[in-house]
């Protein structure tokens, strides 16, 4: 099991002819993903490197390729109105990887998705979802949509430990880092998600925890925040009430100074409850298992599962 | 982006909202002038602001209050020939080229209004409270119920009735009312034109003869959508900003200097967040914070490097590379060569994980015999142990 993507979701890439787009639309189809075409306006009716069908509208390729998700490469200027266009059309899951995009485009964005509840917005400014799984022309291929390294993933299936978790975070490469340290200690990933560093964005913490925690196959929750914001306190307060499941959680940036914007937009402490210190006391608090250093993240996991 | 008080100025104007007179200057002669001009229209004090981007200016001493010709001079020729340091700035200061010199203002009673991006209701924020030209944040703090805070439409902006309801809360009566709604309402508007993430007037006066006044105002940009703004990008003043910040943004590198001697080279924020506090858990203290970017490239890497080698506080340098879509063994390459081109004076440990780690690792063992300062790490807690321990 997973939430979200599985190994029969059909994706699409919004910006497929794009240098970043066309490349990453490669990295997914090797790793087994089920992608069955890309959106460009203009060049609809050709074909990709791939031989994947071109449309010049996301309308079009869902009539045509009944894609559930949506993977977005478009440069920040038309981003936001690539994510409405995508929900529009019916996608139900819309991972938006483009950085940089403008605080009020989301803002309106957002209020757009307020009209079509069935879509999921995951980023921008993300790396994306990833259900590991064992690769093209496997019973179970996993699915990628973003621009994760596929191979540090372990799927489900082959968790040495036997055990499984869910991956929730708003950075990149230190989501690769978390991961890397539980596949190395033979923990599977049942489904991991970056959900960007940015302050206006499509799924928070909460929302993600609540879909691991019922997913019957994820024994654990991976949690990565940072400082700025209150999400991942919300996301502690819920788990505190409502999950049963052992949740690790890391915040990176203890050491950042006040005032200053750390590379993500969102990272920026304003008041005295968003540091690193204030959520690590209060996840604490919640009975999470908290990782006191990056270099730990895997091993409280792993000492919190019983392993 | 940040830009300075009289630009700030001039945005309100632009977009309605009246600003008491004022004279940017930028010699003590033009100050003088100015005062002089102030004086003739019957004005008994004027006031010298220092415009620079940093707070803290008038404990700094930056903003003086000025009732002849000659003390308009001194405070002019102060503020113009010495570096400006507050509790913002860090002790190297920041340099003053442009002086504001305004009419003195006899206030009766102070508010403060501001609007800023509330991340966890997915809006901008009205903020408004009559007890102004306090620090906002104390008085949200101390007092919660004297500050009043208004959601904004995410597509309609400030709504008329919410100006209105805010004016009424602020205490004002009569036909102020309709003044005070007008100033918020041009506000949202100013703040949905230029992208801002951050508008304030701190404070808006009622002045003793009557008047509502604009006495300051701070405008903070949204960095994303500058692109639909060349006019405000324009206003930048580079002056303000730390020369290292600037040579890396102009790299695409995000780049932040801070206190310690331990330069950090990082790929992706997160984990260049998670670098620094990992050295600072084994007892060192990082220099800055640095992210090359998620898919760093060979002349990101070496660039990053000259700029981390050039900071005379650096005494070793940690790389940190979680190679995704950047392969690991380009990335060891990189550093080989900038090494060789640069020269390492400082010991660097590097430690290097992810797509093409293994030959990465062999690229830099190999490379020891030339670089002698360059020492591979295992792990995340391996290298910043070995980091902590070689600058000591």
């Amino acid at each position: 099991m997973s939430i979200l993507v599985d190994s029969s979701t059909k994706v699409i890439c919004q910006g497929i002819t794009g240098a970043v787009g066309a490349f990453h639309t490669k990295g997914c189809l090797e790793y087994g993903t089920k992608m069955v075409g890309g959106v460009t306006p203009g060049k609809g009716g050709q074909k990709d490197a791939h031989g994947l069908p071109i449309f010049n509208t996301v309308e079009q390729a869902v009539r045509a390729t009944g894609c559930e998700a949506s993977m977005i490469f478009v440069p920040p200027p038309f981003a936001a109105d690539a994510i409405m266009e995508a929900a529009a059309a019916g996608v139900r899951v819309v991972c938006c990887i483009t950085e940089g995009v403008p605080v009020l485009d989301m803002v309106k964005a957002k209020a757009f998705l307020r009209d079509y509840p069935a879509t999921t917005l995951i980023g921008p400014n993300c790396p994306g979802i990833i259900t590991p799984g064992e690769g093209p022309g496997s019973s179970n291929p996993g699915c990628k949509i973003g621009i994760m390294p596929g191979y540090i993933h372990t799927p489900a299936s082959h968790a040495k430990s036997g055990k499984k978790v869910g991956i929730i975070s708003r950075s990149g490469t230190l989501t690769y880092e978390a991961v890397w340290q539980c596949s190395s200690r033979g923990i599977g990933q049942t489904t991991c998600v970056g959900i960007g560093g940015d302050p206006v964005k499509g799924l928070n913490f909460t929302e993600c925890v609540k879909m691991l925690a019922d997913d019957p196959q994820t024994d654990g929750i991976i949690l990565i925040g940072e400082i700025g914001g209150s999400d991942e306190v919300a996301a502690g307060r819920f788990i505190q009430q409502n999950v049963k499941k052992p949740v690790t959680a890391f915040i990176a940036g203890r050491t950042a100074p006040p005032g200053r914007r750390m590379g993500h937009a969102g990272a920026i402490i304003s008041g005295g409850e968003d540091t690193a210190d204030a959520k690590l006391s209060a996840l604490r608090v919640c009975g999470l298992h908290v990782a006191e250093t990056p270099a730990t993240i895997g091993q409280t996991m792993a000492r919190a599962l019983g392993l | 982006m940040k830009i300075h008080e009289y630009q700030a100025r001039q945005l309100l104007t632009d977009h309605g909202i009246a600003v008491p007179p004022a004279e940017v200057v930028r010699s003590a002669d033009e100050a003088v002038a100015a005062y002089r001009k102030f004086a003739a229209a019957g004005q008994s004090f004027c006031v010298v602001k220092a415009q620079v981007y940093a707070g803290g200016r008038g404990k700094a001493g930056f903003v003086k209050l000025v009732k002849t010709e000659a003390e308009a001079r001194d405070a002019a020729t102060f503020m113009l020939t010495n570096r400006m340091v507050s509790i913002q700035t860090g002790p190297e200061g920041v340099p003053v080229s442009v002086l504001l010199v305004a009419p003195g203002v006899d206030i009766a009673k102070e508010y403060y209004v501001g609007i800023v991006l509330d991340r966890g209701r997915n809006t901008a924020v009205l903020i408004a409270s009559a007890e102004g030209g306090m620090d906002i944040e104390e008085v949200a703090a101390k007092h919660p119920e004297k500050v009043f805070k208004e959601p904004l439409h995410p597509t309609l902006g400030l709504l008329p009735y919410q100006a209105t309801e805010i004016a009424f809360k602020l205490g004002f009566e009569g036909k102020r009312v309709r003044e005070v709604a007008g100033v918020l309402t041009n506000l949202a508007k100013a703040f949905y034109a230029t992208d801002a993430s951050l508008v304030e007037i701190n404070p808006l006066v009622v002045t003793k003869d009557d008047r509502l006044i604009a006495l300051d105002a701070k405008f903070n940009f949204d960095d994303n959508a500058l692109f639909k703004h060349p006019e405000l990008e324009a206003m930048r003043d580079e002056s303000q900003l730390n020369a290292l910040d600037v040579r890396a943004e102009k790299a695409k590198l995000s780049y932040i200097a801070l206190d310690g001697n331990i330069g950090c080279l990082v790929n992706g924020a997160g984990l260049a967040m998670a670098t620094m506090d990992i050295i600072k858990f084994h007892g060192g203290d990082p220099a800055n914070f640095l992210d090359v970017g998620g898919g760093v490239t060979p002349e990101g890497a070496r660039e990053a490097f000259s700029i981390l080698m050039s900071d005379p506080k650096v005494k070793g340098i940690l790389v940190n590379i979680f190679g995704g879509i950047a392969k690991c063994d380009l990335i060891a390459e990189a550093l080989i060569s900038a090494g060789k081109s640069l020269g390492f004076k400082v010991p660097v440990v590097v430690r290097l994980e992810g797509t093409n780690s293994e030959i990465a690792r062999k690229l830099i063992a190999d490379a020891q015999k030339d670089l002698p300062q360059i020492r591979p790490a295992n792990d995340l807690t391996d290298a910043a142990e070995k980091i902590v321990a070689a600058v000591k």
